[in-house]
């Protein structure tokens, strides 16, 4: 299988809330502008940089703002926004509350509003969708992937996340309805390993034993704390991490890019930063007069070993 | 029949843990025999029953320091945090400092030392509850090590730290040899001085113990300050584990599997008691439990639950009245022989 | 055996017939058999040991009995608890109140049978019921005041209100005078004569045999769990009874009483205005070797404190110490033993054993903490020891092993004399050593503290019990309102001189 039977595949996987990425004919000449909460990770840089690409691409005229972590920033650059006539505004805001006087005020300007990568609290009336990824989509990801590299057979571990935890909920939820498309695969053991590290060295390592090292095929872990601690349990039972056993985990902290680089896990999944062409697509739906959901989520991005050293080096 | 009255009267609350987990160990051998085998490979010993001990560990060494607080009619709630301190300590002077290794060491012990201190303090010469004093430290400890760590998970890279996570001597791994040294040298302190008796004394009647010139209040300090440095040493072998100090999860509840451990050893709560050998079974019957439920395929839902109610019927087994009934049974059914 | 007493006419309102009840090989009870008329106080007299607890315990419930019949008011009794007793009409007051501290007292009398209104407890009527309880003792008390504002003895009264309030027909008082002073146990006395015109059957625990001859009608005496007899009080002489309950006579237990004024000079110890604030008025005091000085004063004359000043277990604030001839200043227990003193408390069960530990970690414990904590005494040593104790001090115990909480009190008393024996002091501080004790080890115990001091040792006694002090004291001390009031010596020390002192 290649990357455009995964790209089909994660298309599955995610469902029909995906806007098919589109570059057809954009409207001429919007004004539109995006209030950023800052710069306060490579991930956050990253997020921005594609975004003003996106809109160059479109031919728009951008308008950009960087809150520097506060609200009150945010909340300035809305109102500049409003001032200045735009014809949609971007949000990526810095906290859940206290929008709702100047949403309002966009909203009396008939200013439409777009939220990106987080939520918020006000009423869903002031803004038009909110755009993100979220849990059941990143197990359903990972799921695809793993789906693509076994080409659909493989008996997989779990090392889920605390016991009753949203994220741990969905991002097995996910996972399970992707492998459900294929007989070969299926989930042989489920534990929690608590979030961990140690607990997923644990778990893994009584998974070892209790099922032997040569009948699994994988690891999922619902995040890369546990895979680190879960590469860990293998390498000590004399195989080979992302060799023998593959992993795959979800959150993209720094370490794991380390650990990928040293060849011991397969994959994880960062939360998209191409939100900005699903923002964009929204706004031009809505100004058009189409409905536009309220939720629209984006699939994240996975990393694979070949750029992680050069990442670990950027993140560390 | 002689014999046999002679074995069942060596105290019967030394049989209880011991017997408790050895019957789980061959049930799960009769289960699954793969649970009670032992392999050797890349020159260690390998399989569950290693991993249990293995597991077990820092759990052990807390208890230990647990036993000693709780013999003293105490109770300290902060070693979680401790462990999340210590191991904090540990993982920061490791990547921002070039300390030779065992310095790490010895500022990481004298860190859980001074926590100790401190609560003893509290305890013993301000008054405070040992549950009141102790839960202050468990509460802010976590803040504390993310102040440490500056938030964040701290990773290293350390030779020393990956031979006492994993390493082995004489196929045996090293933390397994740290808990037995430490095991036979709190043995030696407490027994073969008379500072165990001494505890036992003060935790069974502090005023008493005062009149017949024992300095009740320095001791109970001394017992807080050794379960400190119990609590570092367990945070170490935790954050070597896997070479991270993942501080928001470090030590988390790990007090109350100490707790658990010091009373599946046939401690009371009220103090005058000490058990350091029973202590560490205790300790195995919790991971032993654990490791099984994470073999066996149960939902984790269930986890909990299941382990709940196998260490509620160990303590079913242990307790008194359990044991009295089984007594009279015996008798009327001797009696009942005796009258046909 | 004894004076059997002739059968009563009346149906008995108790009857206990070949009760046994054995521990792990000891007989605690053998074939007991007693009755009790209705309206009648019946002493229940033996040494510690001899069964009297156990013989409770099987009667309310507590244990369960081997073989044996108890019929109760012509009826089976077979009670399972102690409240299942109660509510068939049988009630215990123990010694040790067993009543909570720290709530109320209408909480207290009120805490089985919560009156109810609406399904909730109405206070008004909890009170109301109360003041009725309390009424019936003769008790005049605010009941929502919290029982531990109120002395012993008060709480000792709410205790039976509690018992009585609920219908009894027998009340057990266990040692209810144990803790009282004179003019309270007269009103406890008064109480039982009430009772006992309302029909109300008594038996009557107690280690006061004038006690037993002023308010009781009849005697059972139990030793070494068997029955010895039932005797008409007013036809059994005081050496009789003794007699039954020990098998010795009284001659045995007073003779060889030591009188002579010691006539060694050097002082052991010394103080001279010694005493601290709000605690114990300045006392000056001279102790000689090998002398015994005793203490007496009424509860809370100060002969307690004076004896834990001395120790160092309280701070003093003025005057100076002299142990032998050297100026001294203790501040801890510890100070005081390194000093060569020892010290008995008076509340043994509290201050004295460590009642989870075993007779011999009691014994060596002193020792223990004089030497250090890094110079274990050798277990074989320990043992040699503490067997040697045993054997001087006739202890009894199953082995060395038993924790010292299952021994009885006397046994326990002789355990903690052993621990400070052990560490050979120059000066022994006894605060009642024979309280709450059987007469056996009672006997004992003045027979120890004579040799110790013809051995050359020093003791103070604190006592209450005069003709006890009279006996073998060298010298009294009269404490009274913290403060010391006299000293008798030699020909002077008589139970009379030292009443006078004290009523002065």
């Amino acid at each position: 299988m290649n990357i455009s039977n995964l790209t089909k595949l994660i298309k599955i996987a995610v469902g029909t809330t995906v806007i098919a990425l589109s570059s057809a004919a954009s409207m001429a000449e919007l004004t539109i502008g995006f209030a950023q909460t800052g710069s306060e990770s490579g991930w956050r840089t990253a997020f921005t940089n594609a975004t003003k690409a996106e809109a160059e691409a479109r031919g728009y005229n951008f308008k950009f703002s960087d809150g520097q972590g506060k609200q009150e920033n945010q909340i300035k650059a809305i109102r500049s926004f409003i001032a200045q006539g735009v014809d949609g505004i971007v949000l990526a805001p810095l906290v859940t509350t206290g929008w709702d006087k100047v949403l309002k005020e966009a909203q009396r300007a008939k200013i439409p509003v777009v939220l990106v990568d987080r939520g918020l609290d006000s009423d869903p009336s002031l803004y038009v969708t909110s755009v993100g990824s979220d849990f059941t989509q990143e197990g359903a990801m990972i799921a695809a992937w793993l789906a693509v590299e076994t080409e659909g057979t493989c008996d997989i571990v779990e090392l889920q996340g605390a016991v009753g935890a949203d994220a741990a909920i969905k991002r097995q939820t996910g996972f399970a309805n992707v492998i459900e498309n294929f007989s070969g695969m299926k989930i042989i053991a489920s534990q929690t390993g608590s979030w961990s590290a140690t607990g997923g060295k644990e778990v893994m390592e009584s998974f070892l034993k209790s099922i032997g090292g040569e009948n699994i095929c994988a690891v999922w872990a619902h995040n890369d704390n546990m895979a680190i601690g879960a590469a860990q349990a293998i390498k000590e039972a004399g195989l080979k991490p992302s060799e023998d056993i593959l992993i795959g985990s979800v959150d993209a902290i720094a370490e794991i890019f380390k650990t990928m680089a040293d060849g011991e896990t397969n994959v994880t999944l960062e939360l998209s930063p191409y939100q900005g062409a699903a923002a964009f697509d929204a706004l031009e739906a809505h100004l058009a007069g189409k409905d536009v959901p309220k939720r629209i989520t984006v699939p994240g991005g996975l990393f694979y070993p070949e750029t992680a050293a050069e990442e670990w080096a950027k993140r560390k | 029949m002689k014999e046999r009255k002679k074995f069942l009267d060596i105290n019967p609350k030394i049989w209880g843990p011991i017997f408790s987990l050895v019957v789980i160990i061959v049930i799960m051998g009769i289960i699954d025999p793969g649970f009670i085998q032992i392999e050797f490979k890349d020159g260690r010993l390998y399989g569950s029953l290693i991993d249990i001990l293995v597991r077990a560990t820092p759990t052990a060494i807390i208890a230990l320091g647990m036993a000693v607080v709780i013999g003293t009619k105490g109770i300290d709630l902060s070693v979680g945090s401790v462990v999340a301190i210590c191991g904090a300590v540990a993982a920061v002077l490791i990547v921002e400092t070039q300390l030779p290794f065992f310095m790490v060491v010895i500022v990481s012990v004298l860190v859980g030392g001074g926590i100790g201190f401190l609560n003893g303090i509290m305890v013993s010469f301000i008054g405070i509850q040992p549950i009141i004093a102790t839960l202050i430290l468990m509460v802010s400890g976590r803040g504390i090590a993310q102040l440490v760590t500056g938030g964040r998970a701290v990773s290293f890279d350390s030779t020393a730290m990956d031979i006492i996570g994993s390493g082995a001597l004489l196929a045996i791994p090293v933390r397994l040899w740290i808990m037995t040294a430490l095991v036979l040298c709190t043995v030696l302190l407490l027994r073969k001085t008379a500072l165990g008796l001494f505890l036992e004394s003060v935790g069974a009647n502090a005023k008493a113990s005062r009149l017949l010139g024992i300095e009740a209040r320095m001791l109970k300090v001394i017992a807080y300050i050794f379960s400190g440095m119990c609590a570092a040493v367990a945070g170490m072998i935790l954050i070597a584990d896997v070479s991270t100090a993942e501080i928001n999860r470090l030590g988390l509840w790990l007090e109350l599997d100490a707790i658990l451990a010091v009373v599946l050893a046939g401690a009371s709560l009220n103090g005058g008691r000490i058990y350091l050998g029973l202590t560490i079974i205790g300790a195995l019957i919790i991971q032993t439990l654990t490791t099984i439920i994470f073999s066996s395929g149960v939902p984790v839902e269930y986890n909990l639950i299941v382990k709940a109610c196998i260490i509620l019927a160990v303590l079913l087994i242990q307790s008194e009245t359990t044991k009295n009934y089984v007594s009279q049974l015996r008798t009327k059914s001797l009696e009942n022989r005796h009258a046909e | 055996m004894g004076v059997l007493e002739p059968v009563v006419d009346v149906q008995p309102l108790l009857e206990i017939k070949n009760i046994s009840k054995g521990f792990a090989g000891v007989q605690a009870l053998n074939k007991v058999s007693f009755s009790i008329a209705p309206g009648e106080i019946h002493a229940l007299l033996g040494e510690n040991g001899a069964g009297k607890s156990t013989f409770i315990k099987v009667l309310t419930g507590v244990y369960t009995r081997d073989s044996g019949k108890i019929l109760f008011d012509g009826q089976d009794f077979h009670a399972t608890s102690s409240g299942h007793a109660q509510t068939q009409g049988v009630s215990t007051v123990y010694q040790e109140v067993n009543l909570i501290p720290t709530m109320t007292v209408t909480e207290n009398l009120t805490l089985l049978q919560q009156p109810k209104r609406f399904g909730l407890i109405s206070p008004k009527r909890a009170k109301q019921r109360a003041l009725e309880m309390l009424e019936r003792v003769g008790l005049n008390i605010d009941p929502s005041k919290q029982l531990d504002s109120y002395s012993i003895a008060v709480q000792q009264l709410v205790a039976i209100a509690r018992a009585i309030g609920t219908k009894a027909k027998l009340l057990i008082l266990d040692e209810p005078t144990a803790s009282l002073d004179a003019k309270e146990v007269l009103r406890l006395f008064e109480l039982m004569r009430q009772l006992k015109s309302q029909g109300i059957s008594i038996i009557f625990v107690t280690h006061f045999l004038d006690q037993v001859y002023e308010i009781t009608d009849r005697i059972t005496v139990l030793r070494n769990g068997s029955f010895i007899g039932t005797y008409a009080t007013k036809k059994l002489p005081q050496a009789e009874l003794i007699h039954a309950m020990v098998g010795k006579s009284l001659d045995e237990l007073t003779s060889g009483s030591n009188r002579e004024t010691s006539d060694s000079a050097d002082d052991v110890l010394r103080i001279q205005n010694f005493g601290k604030q709000r605690f114990l008025k300045p006392v000056d005091l001279s102790i000689a070797k090998g002398e015994i000085v005793g203490l007496a004063g009424m509860l809370g004359s100060g002969r307690s404190e004076l004896c834990e000043i001395i120790f160092g277990a309280q701070a003093v604030d003025q005057g100076s110490m002299e142990i032998a001839q050297n100026a001294v200043h203790i501040k801890s227990p510890k100070q005081a033993i390194d000093h060569g003193l020892g010290y008995c408390p008076e509340d043994r069960k509290i201050d004295g054993i460590i009642a989870e530990l075993s007779v011999r970690e009691n014994m060596i414990l002193a020792l223990q903490a004089k030497r250090g904590w890094l110079k274990p005494i050798p277990m074989t040593e320990q043992k040699a020891m503490v067997e040697s104790m045993i054997e001087r001090l006739s202890i009894k115990t199953p082995n060395l092993n038993k924790p010292i909480g299952e021994l009885s009190g006397g046994n326990q008393q002789k355990v903690i004399l052993a621990r400070w024996l052990l560490t050979q002091p120059t000066l022994l501080l006894l605060d009642e050593p024979t309280r709450g004790i059987d007469i056996g080890a009672h006997h004992d115990i003045i027979a120890i503290m004579k040799e110790l001091c013809e051995q050359g040792m020093s003791l103070l006694v604190a006592s209450s019990e005069l003709e006890e002090l009279v006996i073998f004291a060298h010298r009294v001390v009269v404490m009274k309102d913290r403060k010391k009031v006299m000293e008798l010596t030699g020909s002077d020390i008589s139970q009379k001189s030292i009443v006078n002192a004290i009523a002065q």
